[in-house]
């Protein structure tokens, strides 16, 4: 089990901000110090341009930018050339989509998503839908918060071009069966895209295991800095992906009519990356496979199942999402008839940051029947007294509220 | 007074409960759409206008305490204005809201929202109606 209160201390901002109640990791969470001096040592040490120059700090910098790589390869049980550093899962999504869907999406084929899909794997395939006369269909979820599996039977034909389901909802917290629909999905001759962007920080993850063909993750969401994210594609279909970014550091050999390209990762990282943040994203993969990431999700669950167990005691509150071993540290909710945003409002000024809105996912809360929600998430430093005052501060503002609602 | 009861003044939450002008008009003018992309808040704005004075003015949609109050009372205040002076009190409420100047007193009830500056995330819960508002003046001029 995590020591939550004492990995508090490797986190500066709780530091800075003395009482701060951050539950607001599963938009993005905050950074330990062996990340923030990760980065900061590449500066001060090792910078220069990565596979570039011929030159002693070049090469160190190109060897830090490489052993990244290889931690996040080692993170998710991969091997690093199937590793393509991208900004965030959003780019990861929209390359796949873009780079795939352009060549092999054609009027009257299928894209099948879900009903809980973050918008990031969603509108890229809308836009290429409108582009090519491919049409979405969306596997609806239970009341419960899980994916309709006799829905998710019916819908997928051999018509079904792409499989795009999410590892973790970002708003019920439900972890969906990926193995099991990706493999009938592969069976069917789909490609299957997986949106890990909470799977990956919050779960113990072999991409090997989850019979996928890529799989995004963005890194600021486990602990890494903003501007880093993976792209994971099993060895051959990376192999098979056209470009979608051009320019240097992706080629073999350019002419002004033509060029070849580079073999993958290289192929799909144009230009100069974002190398600090690549470091810090190595770093931060170090620092979860350190504390474990079988720990990292008993703690979540825990968190999870406590604060669940509290929050019954709130009159009027209203609870989303699934209950059992198949959900991770997110809670959305609603309380009476009061809009999230006033609700939030009201638990900042507790000193409790929730998130509010849709969270960028409103087809599911379409599914819901509401527009928006609160959301709690929790990682690696929340303990059970910051679930306490989330209690405490709902509980305040039900009492503040009582007549308006 | 804590910020939270600075911002949810009673005047504000009897508005949010029970909107005046709330609905659509049978046969207006122009119709103007806003939406708070953080939140997924939508409003729509009604306006029955002959491109110079504001005859007649209604909202619809679903949003925070905020945003309804803010409507309901923008609707109140500018019915029967003139699209200048209906622009005024947007330049004085944004003043108000956006840069925390001083509540200018024509603007009544409003000035309840003032508290709304200190708080930058609900900003545009505030500004939601009359970002509408401003665009269906537009609207309405050029038809």
């Amino acid at each position: 089990m995590l020591d939550a209160q004492a990995l508090k201390g490797d986190f500066p901002i709780f530091a800075n901000n003395p009482g701060l109640v951050f539950l607001d990791s599963a938009a993005s969470s905050q950074k330990p110090r062996a990340v923030i001096e990760a980065i900061s040592r590449y500066y001060e040490h090792d910078h220069a341009n990565v596979h570039r120059g011929a030159y002693a700090l070049s090469e160190r910098a190109t060897e830090a930018y490489e052993t990244a790589r290889r931690q996040m390869a080692r993170f998710l049980g991969a091997q690093p050339d199937e590793i393509v550093f991208v900004r965030n899962a959003t780019e990861a999504l929209n390359l796949t989509a873009y780079a795939w869907g352009l060549e092999h999406l054609r009027s009257g084929d299928e894209i099948l998503l879900t009903e809980m899909e973050h918008h990031a794997n969603l509108v890229p395939w809308q836009l290429l839908a409108r582009r090519s006369g491919a049409r979405i269909r969306a596997v609806p979820f239970t009341k419960e918060g899980r994916l309709d599996l006799d829905a998710f039977a019916a819908m997928l034909t051999d018509r079904t071009r792409v499989f795009g389901l999410t590892q973790m909802s970002n708003v019920l917290g439900t972890v969906n069966p990926v193995a099991e629909l990706a493999a009938a999905a592969r069976e069917r001759g789909a490609l299957v895209v997986v949106d890990g962007a909470q799977g990956a920080p919050h779960l113990p993850v072999r991409v090997s295991e989850l019979n996928a063909d890529f799989y995004a993750l963005s890194g600021h969401k486990m602990l890494g800095p903003t501007g880093a994210g993976v792209l994971w594609g099993r060895r051959e279909a990376l192999a098979d992906l056209p470009p979608f970014l051009g320019g240097g550091n992706m080629i073999e050999e350019v002419t002004i009519e033509r060029s070849s390209y580079a073999p993958p990762p290289q192929r799909f990282e144009a230009g100069t990356p974002a190398i600090a943040e690549a470091i810090g994203l190595g770093a931060a993969a170090d620092y979860l496979m350190a504390l474990g990431m079988e720990n990292v999700w008993e703690h979540d669950r825990a968190l999870l199942e406590y604060a669940l167990e509290r929050l019954a005691e709130v009159p009027d509150l209203h609870l989303y999402g699934p209950r059992g071993e198949d959900r991770g540290g997110v809670v959305a909710f609603n309380l009476g008839s009061l809009h999230p945003h006033d609700l939030a409002s009201a638990l900042d000024q507790a000193g409790v940051a929730v998130r509010s809105g849709h969270h960028c996912a409103q087809p599911l809360h379409r599914r819901l029947g509401v527009a928006a929600s609160a959301r709690a998430s929790f990682y690696v430093y929340n303990t059970r007294e910051d679930v306490e005052r989330l209690l405490q501060a709902l509980k305040e503002a039900r009492r503040f509220f009582a007549s308006w609602m | 007074m804590s910020l939270l009861e600075e911002l949810y003044r009673e005047t504000i939450m009897i508005h949010a409960q029970k909107p005046h002008n709330f609905g659509a008009l049978a046969n207006p003018t122009v119709e103007s759409r806003g939406h708070n992309t953080s939140c997924g808040d939508m409003i729509t704005i009604y306006l029955q206008s002959d491109g110079e004075r504001i005859a007649d003015v209604s909202f619809q949609g679903q949003g925070c305490a905020i945003s309804q109050s803010s409507a309901s009372m923008m609707t109140d205040l500018v019915k029967g204005r003139s699209f200048s002076e209906a622009r005024e009190l947007i330049k004085k409420f944004k003043e108000m809201v956006v840069e925390g100047k001083e509540a200018a007193p024509e603007l009544g009830d409003l000035r309840a929202l003032a508290g709304v500056s200190k708080l930058h995330s609900r900003v545009k819960c505030a500004t939601l109606a009359w970002n509408a508002l401003e665009q269906a003046l537009v609207e309405a001029q050029n038809k």
